[in-house]
């Protein structure tokens, strides 16, 4: 087991090392002088140069990137060249809704995945099978930014539950923070609850074939028990792989959606950056989402292997 | 049955708008690129089907041409994730467990750790927005999908007799490869071309949508949904149509991918269900 998660972490390691090369190089081709387009055409040559400087601009590239690793690995992402404050205060602030508003919709999106997949698998062929399913194959087609529009309309601006964008701030209330992120979270969770209910479906109809269910029948378990006493608790394990890897998706993911609905979230964070050239807030926060993609996959893989022990022989 | 019912509509509505985006090049109802404001923001019905946009122009006609834009982009994205991504997946499987099967793995894992969204954001605010870095982002992100696939679906051909007759017979890794493996993997590689390109055409919505795809005058239909936003209390046949283009173009592709799988491996059909957890995970990773 030790070896295993020795080797893990050394391709985790390695995969975060060339992610952050990859990340420095793309940012890099960005043509252009950062300082210069900061000051506006007028500005003389020596504040550009002043200005430079105090962004660490002024040092070699592998110079920078080193300094840009370094200062993440001590926590120090560096300074918003927009707004002159820390990158991980920014970031810090952004994660209050990008990190709950992930929850939320895999929350929302895990409670209508369950019992849709456990129907849909319990009564295969039936109408309500053939509905769900139906109604899944609609949901992984729908683009979440129509649907959020569709919502806005609804909820927002017909019905007025909602308001159409925006973000209290948690300092109001947890219920009227929550409330601003409801609509945001349905929409993201759409494509996520369709894909989820389809992997619960196969997994518990995969699972309910199995042998060990034949013979909980056999001493005479009830269809209901076996379902809920074996059957389950078995079929979870892929689901929950896809649980995982759909909340680092969510938390990158929300970009388009954080837009709509104006929330200040890490995804608006980065497109507005992308737009105002803040690079070293781009660099960092890119990096961040790399980070918690891989780890997320590598805590999956470490909890398989705690569980099969199988799996430890394959790297 | 009820497979090749999928099968069918998937293909009508595939063939729908393949038509609709051929027809395009040589008519359309109305001209999409000049202006008919006296014309402006008309509903659904008499002359403009789909009614006007807030320039006058005819939305029927500038789906049609959308249609161009997100086939063209979603097509040149799988055919790119294709041409890279077969060939990887087939030389790591030649030389499984060699370094260059490890370093090509290894390549994709890290594509795959870029949350894709983000990344083809961060591609066409580098190169500027435009349809063609749209497509060279999204493409990117197709390879590891077909590299995968490829190697996975190799490396279980490798071990059959026919594969162990023509290495006896001398031939070289390089042409069982190109001989044997290949057209073996050709359908399995067809179904999935046909999912890739499916969410390239959200996609590629998604990105017209936050303005980084094509560019006006060229319609898409991402970038006709944005422009429809601040109007769709007042004038929701803006959004609706663009909208449900891209519903039904998706769900068709995504119909005629399941279907073509049944189609294709008829184990399948008399199989206990149709798809596994796994099927389903590859074809949605990168959505």
């Amino acid at each position: 087991m030790i070896r295993y998660l020795a080797r893990r972490l050394l391709s985790l390691a390695l995969t975060l090392l060339v992610a952050s090369v990859v990340i420095f190089l793309i940012i890099e081709v960005v043509p252009g002088d950062t300082a210069s387009l900061m000051l506006g055409v007028n500005a003389d040559e020596e504040t550009r140069l002043a200005l430079r400087e105090e962004l660490g601009l002024d040092v070699s590239k592998p110079v920078r990137y080193f300094n840009w690793v370094s200062g993440m690995l001590t926590g120090d992402f560096g300074i918003s060249y927009t707004y002159r404050t820390p990158v991980s205060e920014m970031i810090a602030d952004r994660m209050m809704v990008s990190f709950p508003l992930a929850l939320y919709a895999l929350a929302l999106s895990t409670l209508i995945a369950f019992p849709a997949g456990i129907i849909a698998a319990t009564k295969r062929g039936s109408f309500s099978d053939v509905s769900i399913m139906g109604v899944t194959q609609l949901g992984v087609a729908i683009p979440n930014f129509w649907f959020a529009m569709i919502l806005v309309t609804i909820f927002a601006i017909k019905l007025r539950w909602f308001s159409a964008g925006g973000f209290p701030g948690w300092e109001v209330g947890f219920f009227a923070g929550l409330k601003s992120l409801t609509l945001p979270a349905f929409a993201l969770a759409l494509p996520q609850a369709s894909i989820l209910a389809r992997v619960m479906r196969s997994s518990l109809l995969d699972t309910l074939g199995e042998d060990f269910i034949r013979t909980a029948r056999a001493k005479g378990l009830s269809a209901r028990q076996a379902l809920w006493g074996h059957a389950l608790r078995n079929a979870l394990i892929p689901v929950l792989t896809i649980i995982g890897l759909q909340f680092s998706f969510l938390l990158a993911g929300a970009i388009i959606i954080e837009n709509i609905f104006f929330l200040p979230g890490l995804g608006r964070m980065i497109f507005q950056a992308i737009t105002q050239r803040d690079l070293i807030v781009v660099e960092s926060v890119v990096m961040l989402l790399v980070f918690a993609v891989v780890a997320v996959t590598f805590l999956v893989d470490v909890a398989y292997a705690v569980v099969d022990p199988r799996l430890r022989r394959r790297v | 049955m009820r497979r090749r019912r999928n099968l069918v509509i998937g293909a009508l509505l595939c063939v729908l708008f393949i038509a609709a985006a051929l027809v395009s090049f040589v008519w359309t109802p109305f001209d999409v690129i000049s202006l008919d404001i006296a014309n402006k923001l008309k509903t659904p019905g008499g002359e403009h089907w789909f009614g006007t946009d807030h320039f006058g122009r005819d939305i029927l006609s500038m789906i049609m041409v959308g249609a161009r834009t997100s086939i063209a982009v979603a097509l040149v994205a799988v055919g790119i994730g294709m041409v890279l991504g077969v060939p990887l997946g087939l030389f790591a499987a030649a030389s499984r467990g060699t370094l260059l099967d490890e370093l090509i793995m290894r390549g994709n894992d890290l594509i795959f750790a870029f949350p894709a969204l983000l990344i083809a954001i961060l591609i066409t605010a580098v190169l500027g927005p435009s349809a063609v870095n749209a497509i060279i982002a999204i493409g990117i992100f197709n390879i590891p999908v077909f590299a995968r696939l490829t190697r996975a679906a190799a490396l279980s051909l490798w071990e059959r007799d026919y594969i162990l007759s023509a290495r006896v017979a001398g031939k070289s890794k390089l042409r069982i490869s190109a001989e044997h493996i290949l057209p073996n993997l050709l359908n399995l590689l067809i179904v999935q071309g046909t999912i890739q390109f499916s969410l390239g055409v959200l996609a590629e919505a998604g990105l017209s949508y936050v303005g980084l795809g094509a560019q006006p005058p060229t319609p898409s239909w991402g970038r006709m949904l944005a422009e429809s936003q601040t109007m769709f209390s007042f004038a929701p046949h803006l959004a609706i149509f663009p909208g449900l283009a891209i519903v039904f173009t998706v769900l068709g592709l995504n119909l005629f991918g399941d279907g073509l799988r049944d189609y294709f491996d008829p184990r399948l059909r008399h199989n206990r269900h149709d798809e596994t957890p796994e099927a389903i995970v590859n074809d949605e990773r990168v959505s």
